[in-house]
């Protein structure tokens, strides 16, 4: 069946282009490609094991044929087999995404594949990281449409993606989001602008369970309304999910809950945010089993600044979707040029704060009551519990010093709950106090040269470490790169390790190709320009993008 | 012969007057928005994807803010940022951008769509746009310098549509 319908999309594809190219020059089909290649090497030290096959890849290619209101596409990925720190069932190759749209712009018609977002995402996500290998891609109907201006309904039908098949169980969801001001000529005008938004998704998965009675049909609700007014914004989601008994929350029978809060100020030269949530038992997945990333229907966000130096991003934070309270607030000014903190170019400053915290939570005991349906816990809305998840307080200053240099500054406090967001046990907690130095200097209009200085210093987990990265650009094709992360506090002096890695690249408009050779931590690597997800690795690594 | 003949067309055929595709992004106060409603009065656009967590996208906008006035007044040319920051930093693009001092035209794109369409594999992804809304130049990645290909490719646009409009007369 599935079969078929590839056949199908590809027929409609290659028939309706093939003719469409001779006629004109113009292209009717676009789409991208990425091949990474890895070749491995063997290195105890760093824990990396051997390879037998000495040369993993993953590649993807999309092609897209649009046509008036009509489109066509694809996704061929091969995972050859699949690189480390990608799952292993990617092994192989096949063409996992395809879809045919319709779009008239009130009505968009979709069968096959499609990604989708309600709202903040909380009950209904899916989407892809090719570079994280992550893709829960929808396989099966969707209709959107726009019934009277402001208004818009969604509503699909499928299952999800997982890996090379798909999922067991169903997903049915529907969305309807309404714009006031855009539907109503009255508030037209009006400067406070009003968006409100519900949504209902359901999974249908079958009980084969021979112990536990669990519901076959889980449903989730969510609301939303969203301000703005002058530089005013406000904007609120709750979401409920009755009872879900599965591997992640410990086939307990409670109920789930979310709350999302935002709000904040902002105008030229200055922003004011402030965030808050607050999750309860809300890991919802196609299949109950499943744990890990797979499959996970809802998209919890975390809310910590998403940080690119590597040192910074060393101890990322994710949501624990079986309870936490969050909280953030962030300012942003910008001092213009001229004036005492701006000086002669203007100066860029942040300030960040943001921490996650255990929900309070009070067992309730079945011992000795074999009848009674396991809740797990109670848990007041308002009350926290004591254990702190993360902490992360951050300055950031930009400045350019004079024509040619340009510096950036950061420095920030970090507590990690290592044990917690990494969901194992007897891991110690991380305070750590990190510090960036970043200079580029200008050598003519082509030829630049940018360094990064980082520093680590905390007394837990490997201690402390230090970075230092030397780039050279030859604009707008030529990158050269060398970057060295160094363990040199840790306790165990064997495990005093440079990470050393080099990178050159080239880049013409849209192709571009990379060769690194060296150690590499997993983690957002940004370099050359580009910054994207890589596993830890020891080895030569050759990357090819394009876009065409 | 004559398919791979045919695919080198279609490979080669890359910048030779793509419509900008149709996707629903939102404006930074959340309202929805189609892409085949990106205008600048027949002058030319530029479309840069980026994200608030993206250091070579932030500093493509600044080095092309502080040369924007004199783009603008050249060439009448419109930046339009595109940030493709999911639901976990969404919220923090609009003061981010304001924290910058940046002048652009900005909209979010949280779940890809027009990121999809627009087949972007990596942030930053700059396209230029032609007056008659077709992508004419793409380039991705970012390192300081590059900008100056970047306004060469909207002064061609110019050249072609001048010489174009010379040629009709």
């Amino acid at each position: 069946m599935k079969r078929t319908f590839t056949q199908a999309v590809l027929f409609i594809l290659i028939s309706t282009i093939t003719p469409a190219v001779v006629a004109q020059n113009t292209s009717p089909i676009h789409g991208n490609f990425q091949l990474d290649a890895q070749y491995y090497f063997k290195d105890s030290l760093i824990g990396a094991p051997e390879v037998p096959q000495k040369l993993l890849s993953n590649g993807f290619a999309n092609f897209e044929y649009v046509k008036g209101d009509f489109s066509a596409g694809l996704r061929y990925e091969s995972y050859l087999d699949p690189i480390l720190g990608y799952d292993s069932r990617y092994q192989g190759s096949g063409i996992p995404y395809r879809y045919l749209k319709y779009n008239n712009g009130d009505l968009e018609v979709t069968a096959g594949s499609f990604y989708e977002q309600f709202g903040s995402g909380i009950i209904l996500r899916a989407y892809e990281e090719r570079g994280l290998g992550y893709d829960n891609a929808i396989d099966g109907f969707r209709v959107k449409y726009i019934p009277v201006r402001g208004v818009t309904v969604k509503g699909l039908i499928g299952r999800q993606r997982s890996f090379f098949s798909t999922a067991e169980g169903l997903v049915r969801a529907a969305d309807l989001e309404w714009n006031i001001n855009e539907s109503c000529d009255s508030m037209a005008g009006n400067k406070t602008q009003w968006i409100l938004g519900g949504s209902f998704v359901s999974k249908y998965q079958k009980d084969q369970d021979p112990v536990f009675n669990l519901p076959e049909n889980v449903g989730a609700g969510a609301g939303r309304i969203s301000m703005n007014s002058g530089g005013w914004f406000a904007n609120a989601e709750y979401a409920y999910k009755i009872n879900d008994p599965s591997g992640g929350n410990g086939y307990i029978y409670k109920d789930g809950q979310a709350l999302l809060l935002n709000f904040g100020y902002t105008k030229k030269g200055f922003g004011a945010l402030f965030g808050a949530k607050r999750i309860d038992n809300m890991g919802f997945r196609s299949d109950r089993d499943t744990t890990g990333t797979n499959l996970m229907i809802n998209y919890l966000p975390a809310l910590t600044k998403n940080h690119t130096y590597s040192l910074a991003a060393l101890y990322p934070y994710a949501t624990q979707p079986n309870g936490e309270v969050g909280l953030q607030g962030e300012l942003f000014f910008n001092f213009k040029s001229g004036s005492t903190l701006g000086g002669k170019y203007g100066t860029d400053l942040s300030v960040n704060y943001s921490r996650a915290q255990a929900i309070e939570k009070t067992l309730i005991d079945t011992v000795g009551n074999p009848d009674a349906i396991d809740l797990g816990y109670t848990s007041g809305f308002l009350k926290f519990g004591k254990e702190v998840y993360f902490e992360d307080f951050n300055i950031e200053i930009n400045k350019k010093l004079s024509k040619k240099l340009r510096m950036h500054l950061l420095y920030m406090y970090l507590h990690y709950n290592k044990s917690v967001v990494e969901g194992r046990s007897s891991e110690p907690t991380v305070y750590a106090h990190i510090g960036v130095l970043e200079l580029g200097y200008k050598l003519n209009s082509k030829n630049n040269l940018r360094t990064e200085i980082h520093h680590l210093y905390t007394k837990h987990d490997k201690q402390s470490w230090a970075v230092l990265l030397l780039e050279y650009s030859l604009a707008p094709h030529w990158f050269i790169a060398g970057f060295d992360q160094y363990n040199y506090g840790n306790n165990d002096v064997d495990q005093r390790i440079h990470y050393i890695t080099g990178t050159v690249g080239y880049t013409r408009k849209t192709n571009r190709i990379t060769l690194g050779y060296g150690r590499q931590r997993a983690g957002i690597f940004c370099v050359g320009g580009v910054c994207r997800t890589v596993p830890a690795s020891n080895g030569f690594l050759m990357s090819i993008t394009s876009s065409f | 012969m004559i398919i791979f003949c045919l695919s080198l067309n279609v490979l080669y055929a890359q910048d030779a007057g793509r419509k900008v595709p149709t996707a629903s992004i939102k404006t930074l106060t959340g309202e929805v928005f189609s892409t085949e409603n990106f205008s600048n009065d027949g002058k030319p656009m530029i479309i840069d994807f980026w994200a608030t967590w993206c250091k070579p996208c932030i500093e493509e906008l600044n080095a092309i803010h502080e040369e924007y006035v004199d783009w603008k007044e050249e060439t009448g040319v419109k930046l339009i940022t595109v940030s493709i920051d999911d639901a976990r930093t969404m919220t923090r693009v609009a003061p981010f951008i304001n924290g910058k001092g940046w002048e652009y035209e900005n909209y979010l794109d949280p779940n890809g769509d027009f990121k999809r369409a627009m087949n972007v594999n990596m942030p930053p992804h700059t396209f230029v746009i032609n007056g008659k809304g077709e992508i004419v130049w793409q380039h991705v990645g970012f390192t300081e310098g590059s900008q100056e290909e970047l306004i060469e490719a909207v002064r061609n646009v110019l050249k072609e549509e001048k010489a174009a409009s010379e040629k009709a007369n």
